[in-house]
């Protein structure tokens, strides 16, 4: 117990003496909580859309004023011609296009039938898919107004109609912040506990005083925990910090479910995470090496962890490599018990896995750290 | 000439001899090809969702079958009361609710209105406000099937077609993105730890104390990661154009010509970070943590750059992958010439002239 | 020098692959002496080291260190040792009276003994106003000499020290065989590797280890005798320049 005593006050003095570590251990974290939650928004807002009107009837000129009128679009040329608005989208100044044939409003009520063109840059698919769905929701709209002005009414609406009411429970304004605000927290607490913990053993290896360490008496786990302690105490810090002063304060995030259950899972997954970061320096000769290895599972991680993209959307392999990932349970629990208020028994699944990748990474990595050779 | 060509070399050495580093360096864009051409979709897909059918009805039974039809929506039946509902939010075991009313189609035939609810987890607001438009679509087909029996007229019937990616696939927009983060994450990186390991090990002062013109040494450290990122970049190509039928719709050779600006912009990113950071831990750290995120997010790829606050998009300007991004999409997918991105070309052009100068300045302030 | 052994290996051999870094030495040393374990570049000197420390695991022979097996004990070796490395390994972020307080503190030295340890070594070693530097602002002669000093700081039975005086001018030399005559003096076995031949001369025995054996194991003395020699230097020169592994 004393060792471990000595060799954490060593550790602290070295880290807090490192005067180039301490901003981005520190500071970086919260400059990029700060400001990353506002970059991370899927709602597709503001799309730009280019009519070329060939028509210029009053149908024409109602769906244009329908189709502003939105909220969905910015009107971004109005025009004559179809090379002109083609022009816009190769400039990616328009994300698409509605073209009024000539004789839209005639044909429309003489043959009861009339086409519209649309193109779409569909290169960001999903943006495609919700630019052509709101527009095709505003001319259907439409198309009943006209409808309805031709038809004859009758006493009772011959056409039926479904009435859909939606509600969003905990989080009723749909806020992208407060999806976003913890997984950031936790990719960020992530970055910096793998990293810190990876290289700082490795600069032992490299600059020998590893050696030293192993010719006295130091126990393996003394040792594995003199390394663990200090990252899993900043870790706690820093989440703590991003929790309770950034995310309420700037984003108004108040967590609603059990904080002790929250520190408690916290806990547990810096204690797997700090393991992958040990086992990886039982890897690594350099910091350099270290560092690439280190740098590929957190790409990985982030990607396959859920906080993009959803993971259930991933075909069945990539489910399960998601599903072996810890970041995602992290992130899961953290926007449970955050957001909903989930309990102990909701995530009793997520506790036990958890546990076995602590168990796992670190019972790994003290058997791979060999004091002899 | 041959001196530098003697420095290429021996840099050629340190970085091929470290094997484990090299396997990362050229696995990640394999990886991130895989994963992204297959795995990371921002579309929803297999989303747990109840539906509470009170009705039991041919109306309730038509849209039910049309949701499990869907890819989308994994469908279950229960009957579940609003608490309930709460209690499965909060195990993660659903999504969406979905709740048809006793007579739902007596009302619709009838009163020719019905009501259906629709209960959203709200805590996942991309997924809550797709999966709630799907789902509102299906019903809305159903009630336009309806109609259609009755033989509507004036119809408008839109016809809508998809530019540059008919079939709406994932990878043509995610696929420029990761050569750009690819790109330039690694070439920052690596060359901001290789030239502060030497200042580290002291060999740097070795160095400058030789005959040679100390800026030729730093460049011959950049050579192998120029090389090694245009490797990458075509396999990356390869990966994309075979597995992920890509197209390459412009010029390759602007392509690559694109590619190595950014890459020698990157670089000399890499060269600036490591003129201020005394330790690799550092170099590494302000690499890692100051670029991961914010290249990810500033490129444009993941997240529309036109949704974010106005002040994040004037800074994303000065993130040089951002403009890469803009080119690839143009000249790869777009199949445009150089006049389209004369611009982009000329900002990555300038954003390389200035870290270079700056960062000469900096050296030369340190010799002196 | 008494007749107790401190060091026994028999037939210690390491093997990497195909190449015998250490083949088969045999030897004692006794409690008390200083050693010298002399030899050239990549004869096999640090590798030998590095097994009777428990560092590294021979690939046959056996070996017993202050009465503890090799194989099985390495543990309670370390307890009885202490170890300077031929790589300057204390803690270079650390302030001297850091690095002492850390390294008596891990071999289990008591609050108030390493208080008056750390005052007794920054006295002996002159390093008052040093104390609460970094030792990275020290010049290498005295980061040699705190390393040794930390080295003994617990007063083990026997202290390794591999190359401890590479790069250091010749005064500092002359002080830290003061320091280590000291400790000797004090009953702690000194096992020395240097390739300063001159040092051999300071030593009670020692042994010249000739790509990886053990060619000769006597003291000065009865060395120079044997080989007809004036100085260490020739000895070794003899014994040597047959050598077929060169330095690496």
């Amino acid at each position: 117990m004393r060792t471990l005593k000595f060799l954490l006050r060593k550790e602290f003095k070295q880290i807090f003496r490192n005067k180039a570590l301490l901003p981005m251990i520190f500071i970086a974290p919260i400059i990029q909580l700060l400001i990353l939650p506002l970059a991370a928004d899927y709602e597709v807002k503001g799309i730009n859309i280019s009519i070329v009107d060939h028509d210029h009837s009053t149908y024409s000129q109602q769906l244009v004023s329908k189709i502003t009128a939105s909220g969905y679009f910015q009107l971004a040329d109005y025009g004559n011609s179809s090379q002109g608005a083609f022009k816009q989208i190769e400039k990616d100044k328009s994300d698409l296009i509605l073209e009024i044939p000539q004789g839209f409003e005639k044909n429309l009520v003489r043959e009861n039938q009339e086409k519209l063109f649309v193109a779409v840059n569909a290169i960001n698919g999903v943006k495609a898919g919700l630019g052509g769905g709101y527009l095709s929701q505003i001319i259907s709209a439409y198309n009943n107004d006209i409808r309805m002005e031709w038809m004859q009414q009758p006493k009772f609406n011959p056409m039926p109609q479904i009435e859909v009411t939606s509600s969003n429970w905990f989080n009723p304004h749909l806020d992208y912040r407060f999806f976003m605000v913890p997984g950031i927290l936790v990719v960020l607490v992530t970055m910096i506990g793998a990293y810190m913990c990876a290289l700082n053993i490795v600069k032992e290896k490299e600059t020998g005083t590893i050696e030293q360490i192993n010719v006295t008496p130091i126990k393996k786990y003394q040792f594995v925990l003199g390394k663990l302690i200090p990252f899993w105490i900043i870790g706690i810090f820093i989440f703590s910090v991003g929790l309770f002063i950034i995310a309420r304060w700037v984003y108004s995030i108040v967590p609603v479910g059990s904080l002790l259950l929250l520190y408690a899972y916290m806990s547990l997954y810096l204690v797997a995470l700090l393991g992958l970061g040990l086992l990886i320096s039982t890897f690594s000769n350099t910091q350099q090496q270290a560092m690439s290895i280190t740098f590929f599972f957190i790409i990985i991680f982030m990607l396959m962890s859920g906080l993009f993209t959803s993971i259930d959307s991933m075909p069945h392999w990539a489910y399960i490599i998601a599903r072996c990932n810890p970041v995602t349970y992290f992130i899961e629990v953290v926007r449970m018990i955050v957001l909903k208020g989930s309990g102990l028994m909701d995530i009793k699944n997520h506790f036990l896995i958890m546990t076995g990748f602590a168990l796992l990474l670190n019972g790994f990595a003290i058997m791979n750290y060999k004091k002899t050779s | 000439m041959k001196q530098f060509l003697s420095f290429v070399k021996k840099e050629f050495y340190h970085v091929f001899r470290d094997s484990k580093t090299l396997l990362m360096l050229f696995g990640i864009p394999i990886v991130l090809i895989v994963l992204f051409g297959f795995a990371v979709t921002n579309e929803i897909k297999n989303a747990k969702i109840v539906v509470c059918d009170y009705a039991k009805d041919p109306a309730s039974q038509e849209i039910i079958n049309k949701l499990s039809v869907n890819e989308t929506f994994l469908l279950e039946k229960a009957l579940l009361s609003p608490s309930q509902i709460d209690k499965a939010f909060k195990k993660e075991n659903i999504k969406l609710a979905i709740i048809f009313p006793a007579n739902f189609y007596k009302d619709l035939v009838h009163l020719n209105k019905a009501q259906v609810q629709i209960i959203a987890d709200g805590s996942d607001p991309n997924a809550a406000s797709t999966l709630t438009q799907y789902a509102t679509a299906i019903i809305m087909d159903y009630q336009k099937q309806l109609m259609q029996n009755s033989n509507m007229p004036y119809s408008i019937a839109p016809e809508v077609r998809m530019l540059y990616n008919p079939e709406l696939k994932g990878a043509i927009n995610f696929v420029p993105g990761i050569m750009a983060l690819v790109l330039q994450l690694i070439c920052v990186l690596m060359t901001a730890v290789s030239i502060v390991k030497e200042k580290e090990t002291g060999t740097m002062e070795v160095l400058l104390v030789s005959p040679f013109n100390p800026f030729l040494v730093i460049v011959s450290k950049a050579i192998p990661y120029l090389v090694l990122s245009l490797v990458n970049l075509t396999v990356i190509l390869i990966l994309s154009v075979t597995l992920l039928d890509m197209p390459i719709n412009g010029s390759v050779l602007l392509l690559f010509g694109a590619s190595t600006l950014l890459i020698i912009c990157a670089l000399s990113l890499g060269l600036l970070i490591s003129n201020v950071t005394q330790s690799q831990q550092s170099a590494m750290l302000m690499a890692l943590m100051g670029m991961m995120l914010p290249t990810m997010l500033f490129t444009g790829f993941m997240f529309p750059l036109e949704n974010m606050p106005k002040a994040l998009q004037i800074f994303s300007n000065i993130v040089p992958s951002k403009w890469y991004y803009i080119i690839v999409k143009s000249v790869m997918i777009k199949g445009l010439g150089f006049s389209a991105i004369w611009k982009e070309t000329l900002i990555l052009f300038g954003t390389t002239c200035f870290f270079l100068i700056v960062s000469l300045k900096k050296f030369k302030i340190r010799l002196v | 020098m008494t007749s107790e052994v401190v060091i026994k290996t028999d037939k210690l051999t390491k093997r990497f692959g195909d190449f015998i870094a250490t083949n088969e030495v045999t030897f004692e040393v006794y409690a008390g002496e200083i050693f010298g374990f002399l030899g050239a570049n990549g004869a096999g000197k640090t590798t030998a080291m590095k097994m009777l420390c428990g560092l590294s695991t021979p690939s046959s022979g056996n070996a017993t260190i202050a009465g503890f097996d090799v194989y099985k004990q390495t543990e309670q070796i370390k307890n009885h040792i202490g170890y300077m490395s031929q790589k300057f390994s204390l803690y270079e972020d650390l302030t001297v009276i850091e690095n002492i307080q850390f390294f008596g503190g891990i071999y289990g030295l008591s609050d108030k003994q390493l208080k008056e340890k750390s005052n007794e070594l920054i006295e002996t070693l002159g390093l008052k106003s040093e104390a609460k530097k970094l030792v990275a602002s020290l010049p290498l002669g005295w980061k040699q000499k705190l390393a040794f000093s930390v080295a003994v700081i617990h007063e083990p039975k026997i202290v390794f020290l591999d190359e401890p005086t590479g790069g250091v001018d010749p005064v500092t030399r002359r002080q830290f065989w003061d320091l280590i005559y000291q400790a000797a003096d004090r009953g702690i076995t000194i096992f020395v590797t240097t390739h300063y031949m001159d040092e051999a001369e300071y030593c009670n025995r020692i042994s010249i280890m000739v790509d990886g054996v053990i060619e000769a194991l006597d003291t000065p003395a009865n060395l120079k005798q044997q080989y007809s020699a004036t100085s260490m230097d020739e000895v070794f020169y003899e014994l040597a320049r047959g050598a077929k592994r060169k330095s690496d």
